[in-house]
């Protein structure tokens, strides 16, 4: 077995319309056994910034305090908020330079630049090679479940709310075919002026 | 582990050297079956490759067992061959038996039959029969290797199973949605749906692609239908 | 020393710290998983005024496409690109260390670097890593002795051929290249050349597949990337639509974190002050 499958859990990212959607489930297991159902593997990282680190639970949180660390150093250096390109390109660097003992994480990114407010998402593999298309991203146990309902579901040019419906149903239906993800699930709507957080109602078996 | 012919070759005694049989080969493709009111859509890609190459860009993969009913099968190709040979030699033998074709559900049990009888040295194919049950509805029969078999409205099997499932679930099932109306599905939607999700496997399966063969199983007989997809 | 306000800058180069307990995950039978790799088709030619490179799109993760349209053309210098294949970390950090290195040494001499110093520290540093950065590159450039395509391999072996082919659709191109190259070809045969091997491999390896691009580097003037240089693929169109009406999700609760709108010019980027006010121009 895989030990990006030891804890379980899916990200989705999608880019829409001047904002983006981030969603991940709430599960935290340890193998087929359920231990929390409050477990959410996106973290904020910035006013419009959030990262997802869904692997080896251990490491979702010992990369997001490098992270954080590593951000708060360069944003009290260079007294502005990091653009999510630049969060990315140090993530990817994170990951690389453990290139022959990594991280089990794979990580996921998505955020509005605080500059233009353009959409930006980004996936990465274990060892931090990044993934910036235009459309969405997708990683975790059920990874290939949600690349079904997204290629299927996403569409160009979709408004906040639309999003918010398209990112939710493909996540929650891609977990259901999932054994390991699922038991809820948080949905984040950043747009320039405001974030939407949204806990959908899910099974919970 | 250490041993001495994996760690130190030189020191190793010549001897009896064990290969492992690779008894299976994997072809790829899949396999979508809709059941509906009064009729049965089932489709599979045509590609048939193995590792990083592609064999052929035309292999229909599902089988007209009789006029109601439509095995798709994907795996191991050789035993798809040799079991759909082995289904068909018996379907006509219980037609000479007993004066009359086999119905799907009978189809059905005895699919299952015949790949628990090879138990410990399975057929490496994920079966999805479709067809006509004996009261004119739409039924669709899935299996495991062994012979598991269930009964539902709608499946996806073979290489992008896991990619197909979930939006059939969605959009037939109609899971995890509130205030819709369940309403019998139309032939029209089952198509179009059917095409959908096969458009979305061929653009993330590299085992899926080329061509979709469909067949709608109806009380008037079976059609067959093309649809391109992408060939890369 | 270390502290919180000047906390020590870890050493350059990779860290091994996780090795230990990796290995004893790996001991524990959780090996491992394998990370994204490139099954590729890349190739490189020389053609009468400059080399010709091309590449396609693709990137998988064992069967399932993770991107459908990546860059494997990555930039060394203004007369080098490099394609890469394999694992697409180690050819993506190989060649941008590479390249940091190349600017470095052009600032130093003054001189526009020659391929040949490319395809050294490329395969000195390959070799330094004994083939565990998996890295299998086709260099092309052209610097003041003319066009020249390097192929170099994980292990830190080079040949340098007039048309090199690299990937799991190697095979399906240097077939294209070895019924069709000949020296001295004229720019648009060079192109249609590499187009087709491109294409041989997008459609005959299932590890290769989406868009063709192309990246020409002539004897005179810069070069050109030509990304997306032809759409072998496009997704078939949708029959249906799969618009949800709102309010079909099922919200246990709802939050929502109002942004204050910070104009632009609050953090405007100041250029780092190196040289007296009065004599900048």
């Amino acid at each position: 077995m895989s030990i990006l499958a030891y804890n379980g859990g899916a990200v989705v990212a999608m880019k829409g319309q001047d904002c983006v959607a981030i969603a991940t489930d709430k599960r935290y297991g340890i193998q087929a056994q359920t231990v929390s159902t409050n477990f959410p593997k996106v973290y904020q990282m910035g006013p419009s910034l959030f990262v997802g680190l869904p692997g080896l639970a251990t490491d979702t949180q010992t990369v997001f305090q490098r992270l954080k660390f590593r951000m708060n150093l360069y944003e009290l250096k260079e007294n502005r908020i990091m653009r999510p390109k630049t969060f990315s390109a140090m993530l990817s660097n994170l990951l690389y330079e453990r290139r022959f003992g990594p991280y089990f994480i794979e990580p996921v990114i998505a955020g509005l630049d605080p500059y233009d407010n353009q959409p930006y998402v980004c996936n990465m593999d274990l060892i931090g090679c990044p993934n910036e298309p235009e459309d969405f991203v997708v990683s975790g146990t059920c990874s290939e479940q949600l690349y079904g309902m997204c290629e299927a579901l996403w569409e160009p040019n979709l408004k906040p709310d639309e999003l918010f419906e398209t990112i939710s149903q493909a996540l929650v239906n891609a977990a259901d075919r999932d054994a390991i993800s699922g038991w809820g699930a948080v949905v984040y709507i950043i747009e320039k002026d405001k974030i939407t957080e949204k806990h959908v109602k899910t099974r919970m078996d | 582990m250490l041993s001495v012919s994996g760690n130190f070759p030189e020191y190793a005694v010549p001897g009896a050297k064990q290969v492992r049989f690779e008894p299976y080969a994997d072809n790829g493709g899949s396999v979508v079956a809709i059941a509906g009111e009064d009729y049965a859509v089932i489709g599979a890609d045509t590609r048939l490759s193995t590792g990083f190459s592609i064999y052929t860009r035309e292999q229909k993969k599902l089988f007209k067992l009789s006029d109601r009913t439509v095995l798709g099968a994907t795996g191991c190709w050789c035993d798809t061959l040799t079991l759909t040979r082995l289904l068909q030699a018996r379907m006509q033998m219980y037609e000479h038996e007993h004066n009359k074709s086999m119905s799907t559900p009978a189809v059905a049990q005895m699919l299952s039959t015949m790949l628990y009888y090879k138990r410990f040295f399975p057929y490496y194919i994920s079966n999805v029969l479709a067809g006509l049950d004996a009261d004119g509805k739409g039924c669709v029969y899935s299996y495991d290797p062994i012979g598991h078999c269930e009964r539902s409205n709608y499946r996806a099997g073979g290489s992008a199973g896991a990619q197909l499932q979930p939006l059939l679930d969605n959009q037939i099932g109609l899971k995890n949605m509130q205030n819709v109306t369940e309403a019998p599905l139309p032939k029209e939607k089952a198509l179009s749906l059917l095409k959908d999700v096969f458009i979305s496997a061929a653009e993330r399966d590299i085992y899926t692609g080329d061509c979709i063969y469909i067949l709608v199983i109806t009380a008037n007989g079976i059609q067959e239908e093309k649809f391109e997809l992408r060939k890369d | 020393m270390a502290s919180v306000l000047a906390p020590e800058i870890s050493s350059s180069g990779f860290s091994f710290e996780n090795c230990q307990r990796n290995a004893f995950l790996a001991q524990k039978g959780f090996p491992a998983p394998k990370a994204t790799k490139t099954g590729t088709t890349i190739v490189g030619i020389i053609y009468a005024d400059g080399v010709i490179l091309g590449a396609d799109t693709r990137a998988t993760e064992n069967t399932v496409v993770s991107d459908k349209n990546c860059q494997k053309i990555h930039y060394l210098a203004g007369n080098m690109y490099c394609c890469g294949a394999g694992t697409a970390a180690d050819t993506e950090m190989t060649t941008q260390t590479v390249a940091s290195q190349l600017e470095l040494q052009r600032l130093h001499t003054g001189r526009t670097v020659p391929v040949e110093t490319a395809a050294t520290l490329l395969k000195r540093m390959l070799f330094r890593y004994q083939g565990h950065i998996g890295a299998a590159l086709v260099l092309g450039g052209v610097d003041r002795t003319g066009p020249h395509i390097y192929c170099i391999y994980p292990h830190g072996s080079v040949d340098k051929l007039p048309y090199a082919t690299m990937g799991s659709g190697s095979l399906a191109a240097m077939a294209v290249f070895e019924s069709g190259w000949k020296p001295k070809m004229t720019e648009e045969e060079g192109k249609k050349l590499v187009r087709d091997a491109i294409a041989a491999g997008i459609f005959n390896d299932l590890g290769s597949g989406s868009n063709v691009d192309i990246c020409v580097i002539r004897n005179s003037g810069p070069a050109q990337y030509l990304r997306t240089y032809e759409e072998a693929n496009v997704k078939g169109k949708k029959q249906g639509s799969y618009r949800y009406a709102p309010g079909t999700t099922a919200v246990l609760k709802q939050r929502v974190i109002p942004l204050e709108v910070e104009s632009v010019a609050v953090h405007p980027v100041q250029p780092m002050e190196v040289e007296p006010a009065s004599s900048r121009r």
